[in-house]
């Protein structure tokens, strides 16, 4: 089964519900950092480098021999990664997605794809986790080609926690794409509560079920807990605020190894997050 | 010969809009003929990206050779460097405030874009 931990607003406890969910199964469990602008699931888990894979994005290039100047690449692009001025072609890789229409529409065979790097894929064993990371370089504004490839190092049939990017957009869609069911993680406070609604109207449309983990309760408001009780969420799992996981955090360690009776809140959440699939994982 | 001033309306006396690629509109004036043509650039105003790229080619089919605008990027350049396009960059309040700078020598031509890409 593959569970996302996702959130609409940021700094809501993704990373922490993510990597303590995964120590707390005890069993073999991969985890599959999607947070690729920064991922940070790695602080928490030492490991060794098993693999690492570079990703490539296909660009154009023009021969300029067999280019006439006809244009049909340059209307085809919506990214606006190819200009045509006169008789030539110019290209701005950065702007491409690596669709590959431009050398289909080209009608002289101008166009051939090359290679442009965006970033890698590292495979960390860490015990029973095996922490699938995607690292964007620096510079690249194109996030979801690299998501696509962490999800696609993953090993079908092991059970599976994505930790997402947070936000609504594109790169939280390519991250929970094909998961039988997203924890929603939110803080009990005005901005989380805005944001989680966010988060819910896209699953929604993306018709993957979900139910909502509040952390840190105990500071802000009801209002959240009122909210998914008025739709009808289920809230999965409810975490303390408390002084000892923020200090464990802060050096680097899992709240369940340095307080293992929070383990069991994190199963609870594991078989909440199964009860949503109807059984189906 | 073609000038394009970027501005936010459709007269000479229409303020100059400092930005290029997301300008409003190209006011483009025909330094023999004393007439002006107005470009709406709409498209690339509302462009997800690439509006530099776009807007510099939309100018070189119009036939412009000297562009004054406020700022412009790097894509934005090479793109009007080869449609040799010649860039001013200039503060001036109005379009006819513009043309009369680049019409007394009061502009250099810019050799290297002034702003940093918004992409990468």
């Amino acid at each position: 089964m593959i569970v996302a931990i996702a959130s609409g607003k940021g700094g809501t406890g993704k990373t922490t519900v993510a990597v303590n969910l995964a120590r707390a199964m005890g069993s073999p469990v991969q985890l599959l950092d999607c947070d690729v602008e920064e991922p940070n699931d790695n602080l928490f888990l030492k490991g060794r480098v098993r693999e690492a894979h570079t990703v490539t994005l296909p660009v154009p290039e023009v021969d300029a021999t067999r280019c006439d100047g006809c244009g049909e690449c340059c209307h085809f692009c919506e990214y606006h990664a190819l200009a045509c001025l006169g008789g030539s072609v110019l290209v701005f890789p950065e702007l491409c997605h690596g669709c590959g229409g431009c050398t289909l529409v080209c009608p002289q065979q101008a166009i051939r794809e090359t290679s442009r790097a965006i970033g890698v894929v590292e495979t960390v064993e860490c015990g029973a986790i095996t922490l699938v990371q995607g690292r964007l370089d620096v510079g690249v504004a194109l996030v979801p080609p690299l998501i696509r490839a962490v999800k696609a190092h993953a090993q079908p049939g092991v059970a599976t926690i994505v930790d997402a990017p947070p936000g609504t957009s594109c790169p939280v869609i390519a991250a929970v794409t094909g998961a039988d069911a997203v924890a929603l993680v939110t803080e009990p406070t005005p901005f989380g509560l805005h944001d989680l609604g966010l988060a819910v109207d896209t699953l929604r449309e993306l018709h993957i079920p979900f139910g909502v983990v509040v952390n840190r309760v105990g500071e802000g408001d009801g209002r959240v807990h009122a909210y998914c009780r008025a739709q009808g969420i289920p809230v999965l799992a409810e975490f303390p605020d408390d002084r000892r996981v923020a200090e464990a955090y802060s050096r680097g360690e899992l709240a369940v190894d340095v307080q293992p009776e929070l383990g069991e809140l994190f199963r609870r959440l594991h078989l909440g997050l199964l009860g949503l699939t109807g059984g189906r994982g | 010969m073609k000038v394009a001033i970027s501005t936010t309306g459709q007269t000479l006396d229409a303020p100059l809009d400092p930005r290029f690629g997301r300008a409003r509109n190209f006011l483009v004036y025909d330094l023999e003929q004393k007439t002006f043509q107005v470009i709406d650039n709409t498209e690339n105003v509302n462009a997800a990206q690439g509006a530099g790229v776009q807007t510099a080619a939309a100018l070189a089919r119009a036939g412009v050779k000297s562009l004054v605008t406020g700022h412009c990027g790097p894509k934005a350049f090479e793109v009007l460097v080869a449609a040799r396009i010649t860039v001013y960059t200039s503060d001036a309040a109005t379009v006819a405030a513009a043309l009369e700078q680049l019409r007394s020598g009061a502009l250099a031509a810019a050799q290297s874009p002034d702003r940093e890409s918004h992409w990468a």
